[in-house]
């Protein structure tokens, strides 16, 4: 028996260190798998199921679950690309996204992932919902029509920030949502600045910076360059400085 | 577990022995079940039975010899049909936490599935995508069927949902919301498909309908102002 743990996925070997998850241990080994609410600097929460894979013949989160040695886990397979295209074609239509004009266009992970898994439509009757935006604070814009609900802004504002800025809360499609932790309800009324960890954390377009968009051309931008499943040894950090670069 | 079915039991088991429990019920489920009987019957209230006792035999206690259906378990459980009550609850073949709902002949089983899926819409919390979004997509189709817009195409899109729902929803909640939709589409397909306005596909919206505004806009109401279906029976009575 070798010191080293491994798991099989998708037939090859991936060495990891204990407890580690699938996630983590495919991340070191450069393979990727989908995922939205998963950021390697934080906790995972696993809502977002992007990262369903086959372990063992049982689905499951691999942001969330500890890998196992001589686990056996699918994660490219049709079934799972499947389902995942299915789940973001929900995030699509659940939310209001027109990605043409959208100033996260092509730095935007659902965007991104949508591209990866050759989503070609939202299929799903669209929902519209009514998300007014908060556009209070004087260098900070939240367009909450965008939200996937990943929770990684309150998880960054709390954990890092020590800010406690954000909250998810309500319950079901139509009651979930961001909350701001202020009495008006609006960013301005909190200590939220731009050199918050939570300020480049979103992995869609709720948080911009403003006073300036459209900062990098079609062409150049982060999801251009090269696709998201190329991407991940590079971790999933969006700050402004980084889409700057 | 300590509820309070649980704890009686616990009890009891400490004053007779588990040998005596043991006894009750059948080899796999051993012991006794209570059962919260509701619905359409004569005498509604908490039954308890041994383990291995028949849907039949809970019918005929409660008084519900002309059930058409038995929901066990709640609405994420098993919808039985009539030519399924020798069916008996226990591990091995219908497993409940007790919930026993007697539906009468004169219920409509796709109104009865469609407001189970409403249930589920507002039951989900919310947390992962797959039970927040799919439970609500699933609704509304069956919204869309009872309005007489359904087709074979919303009748897949149901099972395609429900089997993603099934493996990627984070709790049993969601992995199991669709299932009085599975268990009444295959067991009373009829009640579907009656509905149904045509077995291929129909839109999710009415491009007529959409018109509407448009038309009170500029007051016009002619065949030409008019899309699909309706174009053609306004022209066809002018």
């Amino acid at each position: 028996m070798s010191d080293e743990s491994s798991l099989l996925l998708d037939g090859l070997p991936v060495a990891f260190a204990d407890g580690q998850t699938i996630m983590e241990a495919a991340m070191a080994a450069g393979i990727f798998i989908p995922h939205l609410c998963h950021h390697p600097d934080f906790k995972p929460q696993g809502s977002c199921k992007l990262c369903t894979v086959k372990a063992n013949g049982r689905y499951v989160s691999a942001c969330t679950l500890p890998a196992k040695d001589g686990m056996e886990v699918e994660n490219n397979s049709p079934d799972l690309n499947d389902k995942r295209r299915t789940m973001l074609q929900m995030l699509f239509v659940e939310g209001n996204h027109f990605c043409p004009s959208c100033e996260k266009s092509g730095n935007c992970m659902l965007q991104a992932l949508a591209y990866e898994l050759e989503m070609l439509s939202p299929h799903f009757p669209e929902f519209y919902p009514d998300r007014p935006v908060d556009a209070s604070h004087p260098d900070i814009l939240l367009d909450f029509n965008r939200c996937i609900m990943c929770s990684l802004c309150v998880t960054a504002s709390r954990d890092v920030d020590k800010k406690n800025v954000f909250a998810m809360g309500g319950r079901g499609i139509l009651g979930r949502r961001i909350h701001i932790n202020s009495e008006s309800g609006k960013l301005a009324d909190t200590d939220f600045a731009l050199t918050d960890r939570a300020a480049g954390i979103c992995p869609v377009g709720v948080i911009l910076e403003k006073h300036r968009g459209f900062a990098v051309p079609i062409g150049s931008r982060r999801y251009d360059v090269e696709p998201i499943g190329m991407q991940v040894e590079r971790p999933a950090t969006r700050a402004a400085s980084d889409e700057q670069a | 577990m300590n509820n309070v079915e649980t704890l009686c039991k616990a009890a009891l088991i400490a004053v007779r022995g588990g040998a005596w429990f043991a006894g009750l019920g059948t080899a796999r489920s051993a012991g006794s079940k209570l059962l919260s009987v509701s619905g359409d019957c004569a005498r509604p209230g908490i039954y308890e039975y041994d383990f291995g006792v028949s849907v039949a035999t809970v019918l005929a206690d409660c008084g519900a010899d002309d059930a058409q259906v038995v929901q066990i378990s709640g609405p994420s459980g098993i919808t039985l049909a009539r030519e399924e009550f020798a069916r008996r609850i226990g591990f091995e073949d219908l497993p409940t936490a007790g919930a026993f709902m007697v539906f009468g002949p004169h219920r409509d089983m796709f109104e009865v599935a469609r407001n189970f899926a409403h249930f589920f819409a507002h039951e989900s919390c919310g947390f992962c995508t797959p039970c927040r979004v799919g439970t609500s997509l699933v609704a509304n189709c069956m919204d869309k069927i009872a309005n007489g817009r359904g087709s074979q195409y919303d009748i897949s899109e149901i099972f395609k949902i429900h089997r993603l729902l099934h493996a990627a929803s984070h709790c049993g909640l969601g992995q199991t919301a669709c299932n009085p939709l599975f268990d009444t589409l295959n067991k009373f397909r009829p009640a579907y498909e009656r509905r149904l306005r045509s077995l291929d596909f129909a839109p999710a919206f009415d491009l007529d309908q959409a018109l509407a505004s448009a038309r009170q806009m500029t007051g016009r109401d002619d065949p030409a102002a008019h899309f699909g279906f309706a174009a053609r029976s306004v022209g066809g009575e002018s």
